[in-house]
């Protein structure tokens, strides 16, 4: 038995030889199965992250969440936006007013604009929003106070800051009282959010501004309608319920006859997630084909190098079987070889996986856990795929006949 | 009496190559003692490498027996003869068939990974390195066979060809790719290893070495013609090997006594 065991030595240690003998050309055999594991560990650290994030996006919405836009959705599913939005500030009290299974409505108008603060500016989204927002989104102000309505009502030119935007404008703190200058126009800090961090497609949410809507509308976009009303159901299980009713509210408000196709549409979170999943959904799929294919490209590289090694060593086969190896001290040899490129490859392949996953991260923002399941995972296939395409070109070494291999030339 | 090594009766082999028959082989007999040193010749074609082949235990032979060091090998399967190979002959080739870029040292260890006796890399080396002392190459541990002669290399291959401690030493034209006097170093070697109790047999078509052997058989078309004793054999010149009769083997082989199971 420890015969044996140290023979085994002495064999893999024969092929790990032969490897180091030929390094470019056992990298190339191994570029396949790197590619392949590679693959396999970001898939599973995207797919991971895809759930995460639709985790998130749950939290971060709350279940009762409702997104009302402008723009109509036709018989065939297409969404048509003429750019001209028609959701009024009055649209959405009426939705506040008229639908018992609404709990908090929330106009909201968006802009981009430069804002000062001293010496100091920052580029940044204002969302112009109600005092609903913040019960909305579940989202409070860590200092100072969260504007009110008479706020809303009069138009006054103060806002609350997220906590990125308090953090370039204000570096050493002091945010709220303060003045600070979007497109020129002095607003007063009322606030500063509570951090919220990253959301799903890892936009950091706290480099935002949010203002009363009826200021915005009218100091810094002009506009006159809502770029969206953002919506509680008053319970989860109310979200259909409250969905029928402001459909019901907004086509009378509209005057659109029955049967004619909305000007507006909803989604609730779970579309909102559902939508986002399936599209991290497509690139999983997209890259476990790859994975797949490199596998099976690599074992055949492998298979094919173990070939032309066969035949280049042939002779050495003839002189190793003439001074007593077996068949099977060849086979494991060869096999030994195979499986070795294998799993190298598969270990850088792991390296490439989780380089490729940061890279993900952070260039499109997807969260991504790279998870040891999953490199055990790679590691058991390239180990496969290294058994399985090796096996051939093995057999066949250990099968050759010593008399007709030392004759090789 | 001295024991017997080889005992071949009534040899035959035969190539059926299509339709054709080539008797390659057609009855041979004969014996060989411990200590003996023989040399096979015979015109090409006529069967030399073919019974080397067989008595080597690479192949096997149509009909007839052999028996090798008291064992009947003539019907042994691909592995039991796999096990005969390492542990009772050592071969030495024309064309030396040494691994490329694999050291002296590595080269004749070889035999040993695959042998029966499990033995420790110290072991091996210690093995190893005495065998390249015993043909004068003590100090060449670490070249490669590119960076070694023919004459060197040949050396390396009869060290490789020693270190199992084989019964037998199987030498097919092992001077075929030398000068003559790098031959004549090679044959030295050979007759000091036989002096030193190595039973030999060598196979050859060049009568000047043949006649450092002690008994010289003739095959032709497979047969043997001639079986003779030389009386006056020729010594090699400038007996290198003379000069290190002190060089002993390393200690009693393991692999004595290694008979074949299943
Ligand atoms: N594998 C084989 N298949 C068919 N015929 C073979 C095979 N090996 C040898 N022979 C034939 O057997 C005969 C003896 O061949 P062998 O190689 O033993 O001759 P040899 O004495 O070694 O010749 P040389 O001195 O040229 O090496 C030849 O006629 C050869 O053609
Ligand atoms: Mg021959």
């Amino acid at each position: 038995m420890k015969n044996s065991i140290q023979r085994l030595g002495n064999i893999t240690i024969v092929g790990l030889k032969a490897i180091s003998r030929n390094k470019l050309r056992s990298f190339l055999t191994m570029l396949g199965i790197v590619i392949g594991v590679g693959c396999v560990i970001a898939v599973v650290a995207i797919g991971n992250g895809a759930t995460k994030s639709v985790e998130n996006t749950i939290n971060s919405l709350g279940t009762n969440y409702i997104m009302l836009f402008p723009g109509a959705v036709t018989q065939s599913g297409a969404r048509l936006f003429t750019g001209n939005s028609n959701l009024t500030p009055e649209d959405a009290d009426a939705i506040k007013a008229e639908c018992p299974a609404v709990a908090y409505v929330c106009p909201t108008v968006r802009a981009a604009a430069q804002v000062v603060a001293g010496e100091l500016n920052w580029g940044t989204s204002i969302q112009g929003v109600s005092t609903d927002y913040p019960l909305i989104r579940s989202w409070n102000v860590d200092q100072g106070d969260f504007f009110t309505d008479q706020d809303v009502k009069s138009t006054a030119k103060v806002c609350v800051l997220g906590a990125t935007v308090a953090e370039n404008l204000f570096p050493n703190g002091g945010a709220v009282g303060q003045i600070v200058r979007i497109k020129n126009v002095p607003f007063k800090v009322d606030g500063v959010l509570e951090r919220k961090g990253g959301n799903m497609m890892g936009q950091d949410q706290d480099d935002t501004i949010v203002a009363p809507y009826s200021t915005v509308m009218k100091r810094l976009s002009g506009k006159t309608k809502l770029d969206m009303i953002q919506i509680s159901a008053a319970a989860p299980n109310l979200v259909q319920e409250a969905q029928s009713e402001i459909e019901a509210v907004l086509r009378q408000r509209h005057r659109i006859p029955p049967g004619g196709d909305s000007d507006f549409q909803m989604r609730s979170q779970e579309e909102i997630a559902q939508t986002q999943a399936q599209s991290m959904g497509t690139l999983k799929n997209l890259l476990l084909i790859i994975a797949g294919v490199s596998l099976l490209i690599g074992g055949i590289g492998i298979m094919n190098i173990m070939l032309v090694s066969v035949t280049e060593r042939t002779r050495e086969i003839g002189i190793r079987m003439a001074i007593g190896a077996k068949g099977r001290h060849i086979l494991l040899q060869f096999l030994f070889e195979a499986v070795t490129l294998a799993i190298v490859g598969g270990l850088i392949g792991v390296a490439l996986g989780i380089a490729t996953s940061g890279v993900v991260r952070h260039f499109a923002g997807w969260p991504i856990v790279v998870t040891v399941d999953s490199i055990a995972l790679s590691f058991g296939v390239a180990a496969c795929v290294g058994i399985f395409f090796g096996f051939y070109p093995a057999r066949k070494a250990s099968r050759l006949d010593p008399i007709d291999a030392l004759r090789y030339e | 009496m001295p024991p017997r090594v080889i005992e071949i009766n009534q040899l035959v082999k035969i190539y059926q190559m299509g339709e054709v028959e080539v008797r390659a082989l057609d009855g041979v007999d004969l014996l060989v003692d411990v200590g003996e040193f023989l040399a096979v010749m015979g015109p090409s074609g006529s069967g030399k490498s073919t019974l080397m082949n067989i008595v080597g235990c690479l192949d096997r032979p149509t009909s007839g027996s052999y028996i090798l060091d008291g064992v009947d090998v003539s019907k042994l399967s691909r592995d039991e003869r796999a096990v005969i190979r390492n542990a009772k002959i050592g071969f030495v080739f024309q064309s030396f068939n040494l691994l490329a870029r694999t050291s002296a040292l590595e080269n004749v260890e070889l035999p040993l990974l695959y042998g029966e006796f499990g033995w420790t890399t110290e072991l091996r080396h210690n093995a190893a390195r005495a065998s390249l002392q015993r043909v004068g190459l003590g100090g060449r541990e670490d070249h490669y066979p590119s960076q070694l002669s023919g004459g060197q290399q040949q050396r390396v291959a009869i060290a490789r060809a020693l270190v199992t401690n084989p019964a037998i030493l199987l030498a097919d034209e092992p001077t075929g790719n030398l000068d003559s006097r790098t031959s004549e170093e090679i044959m030295g070697i050979f007759q000091q290893l036989n002096e030193e109790g190595k039973t030999i047999v060598l196979i050859t078509h060049e009568p000047d070495i043949a006649q450092h052997a002690k008994r010289i058989v003739h095959v032709r078309d497979g047969r043997i013609q001639k079986d003779e004793r030389i009386e006056q054999r020729r010594v090699a010149i400038g007996r290198w090997a003379v000069r290190h009769r002190s060089a002993t083997h390393p200690g009693p082989s393991p692999l004595c006594g290694v008979g074949v199971t299943g």
